[in-house]
């Protein structure tokens, strides 16, 4: 098989990894919404650890996408 | 600007506007120094002119640095505590220095510095030793309780203790490489879009209008991705200097 060819599929099987983060990112913010709904006092400081959840979560999902990228430009 | 085919990673290429060579060391001026120097004078020149006027009932640009300086310092506050404070500069010009770092890239033709990991990964080892050194230099050797905290059976222990000395250092990986990430993508997905507008002639309004929605997407990821850095930054330090 071509290195080229085979850096295509690489890439592709790599970038399935992202998915875990989409889901995760999902999770995060409908657990924010219903905890906000129901303390609605609570929402402002609920929103840090929902944003500080999200980047976390997305982060392991953009790892992902980074080794995709490097297995398709080196 | 006939930049056609040459793909969506160029814009992230570094060129040279002022080649400078000291004894044999490339320092030349880049696209990636004006940037930096250009996110410096930004900032400067807002926090000056929100500054200049000291009323109580803040004009406009006035409550726009007063909302951002409270913000940072209600952050700092909140997770570091009340002798947190001191660490509040650098925290606040991190968070402004990456903001505006992340806002400048999404003018078009412009260069995002922070969407190189060697700017990331310089910023991200600078606070992992500067925290490292805090931690130490608070606590001495009882720092190292932070891998084994108080109580902890020996089972539990022999488990837990390499697991959390691997998840220690790899924060500068992970806080820089998140940053890298979300820029990365951001301007390659908006580059690949904008590609298309050109190329389906009039059925080109279609891209058109989905390079605007991302980069409303991309604006509200360049704000968060700055507070997150500077959020992770104000707990790696809570860690520091209160044990867990």
């Amino acid at each position: 098989m071509e290195l080229e060819a085979a850096k295509m599929i690489g890439a592709g099987l790599a970038a399935i990894g992202v998915i875990g983060g989409g889901v995760g990112v999902g999770i995060v913010f409908g657990n924010y919404m219903t905890a906000a709904s129901r303390n609605p006092s609570l929402k402002d400081e609920l929103r840090t650890y929902a944003f500080l959840g999200f980047a976390l979560s997305e982060a392991t999902a953009l790892f992902a996408l980074v080794i995709a990228l490097i297995v398709l430009f080196t | 600007m006939a930049t056609e085919d040459q793909g969506p990673m160029a814009q992230f290429e570094i060129k040279s506007l002022i080649d400078l060579n000291v004894g044999g060391y490339d320092i030349s001026y880049t696209n990636s120094a004006l940037f930096m120097t250009l996110a410096v004078i930004c900032t400067f020149s807002l926090f000056w002119a929100a500054t200049r006027k000291r009323t109580m009932v803040p004009s406009r640009i006035q409550s726009i640095g007063e909302l951002m300086f409270e913000f940072v310092a209600g952050m700092v506050k909140e997770n570091v505590g009340k002798e947190g404070m001191k660490y509040f500069p650098f925290i606040f010009t991190l968070f402004v220095f990456i903001l505006f770092g992340n806002v400048l890239g999404l003018l078009p033709y412009s260069f995002t510095f922070t969407s190189h990991i060697i700017v990331n990964a310089a910023l991200a080892v600078f606070i992992f030793i500067a925290v490292t050194i805090i931690g130490f230099a608070t606590h001495g050797l009882h720092y190292l309780r932070l891998f084994c905290p108080a109580g902890t059976p020996l089972p539990v222990a022999i488990v837990l203790v390499p697991i959390e000395i691997m998840s220690y250092f790899i924060r500068p990986v992970s806080l820089s490489l998140r940053l890298f990430a979300n820029m990365l993508a951001g301007h390659v997905l908006l580059k690949v879009l904008a590609g298309f507008v050109i190329s389906l002639g009039i059925f080109g309004v279609v891209p058109f209008l989905a390079v605007g929605a991302v980069t409303m997407l991309e604006i509200m990821v360049a704000l968060i991705q700055a507070y997150v850095f500077a959020l992770l930054s104000t707990i790696y330090l809570n860690d520091a200097v209160h044990l867990h």
